[in-house]
């Protein structure tokens, strides 16, 4: 064995066994460093005879590239084990929680609201609102509740203290149909509104709390008669309930503010807690209805002569209930944190026509 | 409004089964409730004979009957003490289900013997309320026959009557309608009068024509009360009504027939011959009674009633003493029993409101007071004398008087002009004239066809006042399956949507908080009056004269309260760490400007313990989704002020703020509540809120291109200068900050602080702010002296509000 192939075998082999990059580095310097053995060749070589470094200068290059080579992948080695070692240490127990967060939630109510302002902007409508307080006048007299009739009593009206110099008795309103009345009496026709707040009636029990939720609707234009009125609550009906169809019927009713009146049933089973549509034989009323009474036009500036058109109204609440398979409504008011995380709705999911209503 | 399918058939010719009755009803608008068929649930229970009754081997009290059934004999236990050999009663076989247990009969033994059936008693079979025993009917029944029949069962359509359809509440008006709706044909029997023999000895004085414009009556007299035949107790009983003896069954009779209330006086218990119908009185101050008190009667319900001079009153004794209401109730002291021989019989028309009001007053309803509240048909008044006449007659016997007839019955509705053109106009309906006027004149309605049509209006409908009236009586008769559908002429979405810039707001605050971890709550508009004070409300304006309950008697000054207590409400069932929102109307007075609407949220800072430590302050927590939620708002919160130490008086002095665009627009107050409050509210605190007045929050103005502007972005690269300042105790930090934000707008992009320290190195009273100072070349990279120019710019500026560079 030449001494340059003894040399290298001995360095490779101290490569190979340095345990740390101080080591690979200490080895570097003894070889490649400048008083190292492999520098003392290549010096050596400017001493050389030109046959001589012909034969011995490509050996001297080659021993100190290898050596170099091996020198940068122990280095290399090394390092990755260290990373890795230490990468090991660092470990985390990621089983840990990490901090819970609050799911926040919209109520069911206020979700089917928007459901319902979704599709009826789709047909036109536009959304009015009005006080919750309101007039004896928007919520009865220009509704064509004759003073002191009974029909009166069948709406178990809130009244506030009367004014003690007037003795006008405000009272909380009973329908949204006031803001019908506020929309005739400030927009000329044609109107297409729909009317979404608060109601109040003095009733509690399983199936009435005394406030509750209406959306009411109203158009008004020339010639819309009690078919545009049946196409357009069909139609609703069947895009709240995401169907194509609902088997609907319309039923006379009676209201003062209508004239024909109607009400709209629903087929559909209700047997083990979840409303399926169009199935089995009971009927369910979800709305009232009827084209507006023209007492009512006349009450609120509309010459029935020349415009007519119907209202609609509904309960938001039970809408919400029905759809959504929720039992009872008394806990809708009731704020319970466990209710309104099993009933709410993301706040990603507004009703929108792309992703659906629901 | 109850009837059975006989009594109806009295009336309509038809085969019509009860089911088909039932929907041809609803679909004319008489809105069925419910159908119930006794039938149905008798269906197992025949009659039987007992052939012998023996003494139980195991129990004195039972014995062990031998009974001939439809199943042939059988052994029954039975523990009826009537129990005995050659009874006729009722037998139910093994798995009937007896509706009066509510238990289906299975075959077991008896104190050691099997009984195969059951022997029933009427109470079991829900015929009455209670028996003493089995049921003991007649011999002359054969064994098998159904009790259905036996007992003259039937079915019972029980219905909501509109408001409008006063003559809905007689079988012989429900029966008119169906028969135009094509049930059956209608055969109402017609009425014979019955001649009086002698004048009335009894005379009439209208004093208040206003309340009761008139009145007829007649004396019968010779009668023989006393128990109601079967078939007149049978249909009573059917739909509900205690038969009581012949004379109140007959008026109870008409009143469901012919929706014609009627009245009956005990003769003999008058004083006097004259009756007096005039409003109430009260009287003048005599021995021991003051001025002004108020008659009473007693009336039939045994109860006394203060009557005023609103109600109607009939009185005898030359009209001094009060014997009834008119149209509500009669008095005590001339009701007809069992002895009366002689008696008055009453058909009058009062006002419906009165009538109604009168009810209203002295929470008195009865079958006469609902009917004439809705309004009578007043063409009834003798027809409807002359049909219990014959009817007293038939049953009771004696003799008829003349009638004596006082005032005069309201007229009787106007015809008026009608275009049938109107059917397809308001309905979309194509029916010929013909068809029109067929229903028309099916209801009672006179159709003259002319160019108009003039179409006049039966007596008893005098709901119908106009061609929309008209139209629906055709519509709901043809009916409203006929109606066709048509699409609303298509206006497409409005191309700025629907939405007014409040409600859009509305919506993205709800979606906005919803997210950032609230729960979305709806309570009630109202609250309890003590706990709106504490809130700065619960004036007399906004309490309800008629609460729902004690707790919900005034509206809401802030939706704060209800959120506290469903707080308190989830803490109680072991939720405590309650994030809660509600958007909706606050109320500041009674009218229509007084409301407004708020975003009001919540936070129970009960976040349960967490292994990394806890979690940031709840309250800047609570501040950074305030101050997130009104930027997502469009509020200007670069302009806000923020005040702190004026809050109203619910709110934590030192620990709330308020955000306003000056003293007179406050926009939102947040923080943490009083203890005080809290309290109050039986709430365990803290609790940190805030309240928004959305009414408040300007609208970003609108602009007129959608185009948002070419946006700067420096090419440079921000630096940053941290600075410490030592700032008196009570000087807000919020002012330093703005002030060194507003020493060089250019160039200071940001200002963030990093950390407070007070302690060593910092003098008492004092607190060291540290900041960090984002500063954003614009034109050209800063040189030292340019930043050192900046430096002193800000330490000028924190000088202004009394901060010093910390050393």
């Amino acid at each position: 064995m030449t001494d340059l192939a003894q040399l290298e075998l001995d360095l490779i082999n101290a490569i190979g066994a340095a345990e740390t990059a101080a080591a690979v580095e200490e080895l570097r310097v003894a070889a490649l460093g400048k008083q190292g053995s492999i520098s003392g060749l290549l010096k050596g070589m400017g001493a050389m005879s030109p046959e001589e470094r012909r034969e011995r200068g490509p050996m001297i290059n080659g021993l100190r590239d290898r050596v170099s080579a091996a020198l940068a992948a122990r280095k290399a080695e090394l390092e990755a084990a260290e990373l890795d070692a230490r990468l090991k240490a660092e470990h985390v127990d990621l089983t840990l929680p990490s901090r819970p967060r609050r799911k926040g939630s919209v109520h069911p109510t206020m979700q089917v609201m928007d459901e319902m302002v979704a599709i009826f902007a789709d047909m036109g409508f536009a959304v009015a609102e009005g006080p919750d307080i309101e007039d004896d006048f928007h919520n009865f007299t220009a509704l064509n509740f004759p003073p002191k009739h009974p029909a009166r009593e069948m709406h178990d009206t809130f009244f506030l203290t009367p004014d003690p110099e007037t003795g006008e008795r405000k009272v909380l309103r009973t329908h949204t149909s006031p803001v019908q009345v506020r929309t005739m009496q400030s927009q000329k026709p044609p109107i297409r509104i729909i009317a979404p707040g608060r109601t109040f009636r003095k009733d509690s029990d399983a199936t009435h709390t005394p406030m509750f939720h209406q959306v009411e609707g109203l158009v008004i234009d020339k010639g819309v008669h009690m078919g545009h009125l049946k196409w357009t609550l069909e139609t609703f009906v069947a895009r709240f309930f995401e169907v194509d169809d609902v088997d609907a019927r319309f039923r006379p009713h009676h209201f003062p503010f209508t004239e024909p009146s109607a009400e709209m049933d629903i087929r559909c089973d209700r047997s083990g807690g979840e409303l399926k549509l169009n199935e089995g034989d009971g009927w369910m009323e979800i709305l009232g209805c009827g084209m507006v009474h023209p007492n009512v036009l006349r009450n609120c500036g509309i010459d029935p002569d020349e415009y007519q058109g119907f209202a609609f109204g509904m309960g938001v609440d039970r809408l919400a209930m029905l759809k959504y398979g929720i039992p009872d409504l008394r806990p809708m008011f009731e704020a319970d944190t466990r209710w309104l995380a099993h009933y709410g709705f993301s706040a990603f999911q507004a009703p929108n026509p792309a992703s659906g209503l629901s | 409004m109850k009837f059975t399918l006989s009594w109806l058939k009295e009336h309509l010719d038809t085969a019509a089964e009860i089911d088909a009755v039932a929907e041809a009803m609803t679909m004319a608008g008489l809105e069925v409730e419910e159908v119930h068929d006794p039938v149905a649930a008798l269906a197992p229970f025949t009659v039987a004979r007992i052939v012998s009754a023996g003494r139980h081997p195991n129990a004195d009290r039972l014995q062990v009957c031998q009974v001939d059934t439809v199943d042939g004999m059988k052994e029954i236990v039975c523990g009826a003490p009537n129990a005995r050999a050659g009874l006729t009663t009722i037998y139910a076989p093994i798995g009937a289900y007896v509706p009066g247990l509510g238990v289906t009969l299975v075959e077991k033994p008896v104190r050691g013997v099997v009984s195969h059936g059951m022997l029933c008693s009427a109470a079991e079979l829900q015929l009455s309320s209670e028996s003493d025993g089995i049921l003991e009917l007649d011999d002359d029944l054969q064994v098998g026959q159904p009790a259905a029949g036996v007992f003259g069962a039937e079915p019972v359509i029980d219905f909501e009557v509109t408001p409008n359809r006063s003559d809905w509440l007689g079988v012989a008006g429900i029966a008119r309608d169906l028969a135009a709706a094509g049930v059956g044909t209608l055969k109402t029997p017609a009425i014979e009068p019955v001649a009086g023999t002698f004048p009335s000895p009894v005379s009439v004085r209208l004093e208040a024509p206003e309340m009761c414009p008139v009145f007829a009556g007649r004396v019968i007299r010779g009668v023989r009360n006393g128990p109601s035949p079967d078939w007149l107790q049978h249909r009573l009983t059917a739909i509900g009504l205690r038969p009581i003896n012949r004379l109140v069954d007959i008026t109870n009779l008409v009143s469901y027939d012919r929706a014609r209330p009627l009245h009956v006086y005990d003769m003999a218990k008058l004083v006097g011959a004259e009756i007096v119908v005039r409003g109430g009185q009260t009287s003048e101050a005599a021995a021991g009674i003051a001025a002004g008190t108020p008659e009473h009667l007693i009336a039939l319900d045994g109860k006394t009633y203060a009557v005023d001079a609103s109600m109607c009153v009939i009185a005898d004794a030359a009209g001094e003493r009060p014997i009834g209401l008119g149209g509500v109730m009669g008095g005590e002291s001339t009701g007809c029993s069992d002895e009366t021989v002689d008696v008055f019989v009453e058909s009058a028309w009062f006002d419906p409101i009165v009538t109604a009001q009168t009810g209203r007053t002295l929470s008195l309803n009865s079958d006469a007071q609902y009917r004439f509240a809705r309004g009578v048909d007043p063409a009834s008044v003798v027809p409807g004398l002359e049909l219990a006449t014959r009817l007293i007659l038939d049953l009771c016997g004696g003799e008829a008087s003349e009638i004596v007839l006082a005032g005069q019955a309201p007229a009787d509705p106007a015809g008026f002009a009608f275009d049938p053109a109107r059917v397809a106009a308001l309905t979309g309906l194509s029916l010929t004239d013909d068809r029109i006027a067929e229903i028309l004149a099916a209801l009672g309605f006179e159709v003259r066809r002319g160019a108009p049509w003039t179409v006049t209006p039966p007596s008893w409908r005098r709901d119908v006042e106009g061609a929309a009236d008209l139209v629906e009586e055709i519509a709901r008769i043809e009916g409203y399956d006929e109606l066709p559908s048509t699409p609303l002429p298509d206006l497409g979405a409005p191309a700025r949507g629907v939405l007014n810039p409040r409600q859009a707001r509305v919506r993205t605050a709800r979606r906005a908080l919803a997210a950032m971890g609230y729960a979305e709550a709806v309570t009630w508009s109202f609250t309890k009056r003590s706990t709106a004070a504490l809130f700065g409300g619960g004036g007399d304006r906004l309490a309800l004269e008629n609460p729902i309950a004690a707790d919900l008697d005034c509206m809401r000054p802030s939706a704060l309260p209800n959120l506290i207590e469903a707080a308190a409400r989830n803490a109680a069932r072991g939720h405590p760490d309650a994030a809660l929102f509600e958007i909706g109307p606050i109320y500041l007075d009674d009218s229509p400007t007084g409301q407004r609407t708020v975003i009001a949220g919540l936070l129970a800072p009960k976040s349960p313990r967490h292994w990394g430590g806890a979690a940031e302050d709840a309250l800047f927590a609570l501040k950074g989704d305030l101050m997130a939620l009104l930027d997502e708002l469009g509020a200007p919160v670069a302009s806000l002020q923020l005040v702190q130490g004026q809050n109203r008086d619910w709110w934590h002095p030192g620990r709330s703020a308020r955000l306003q665009l000056g003293p007179k627009n406050v926009m939102a107050e947040f923080g943490a509540l009083h203890p005080r409050v809290l309290k109050a509210l039986d709430a365990d605190g803290p609790m940190l809120a805030f309240e928004i007045v959305l009414d408040a929050v300007p609208e970003p103005r609108g602009k007129a291109s959608k185009a948002r502007g070419s946006a700067s972005l420096a090419p440079l690269m921000p630096l940053t200068r941290d600075f410490a300042f030592l700032v008196e105790e009570g000087r807000a930090t919020g002012d330093l900050l703005r002030a060194v934000a507003g020493a060089d707008k250019a160039l200071i992009a940001e200002v963030r602080v990093f950390d407070i320290y007070r302690g060593p190195g910092v003098p008492e009273g004092m607190k060291s702010v540290a900041l960090e100072v984002v500063v954003q070349p614009r034109e050209a990279t800063l040189a030292e002296a340019d930043i050192e120019a900046l430096s002193t710019k800000i330490v000028t500026a924190a000088g202004m509000v009394g901060a010093t560079l910390r050393g």
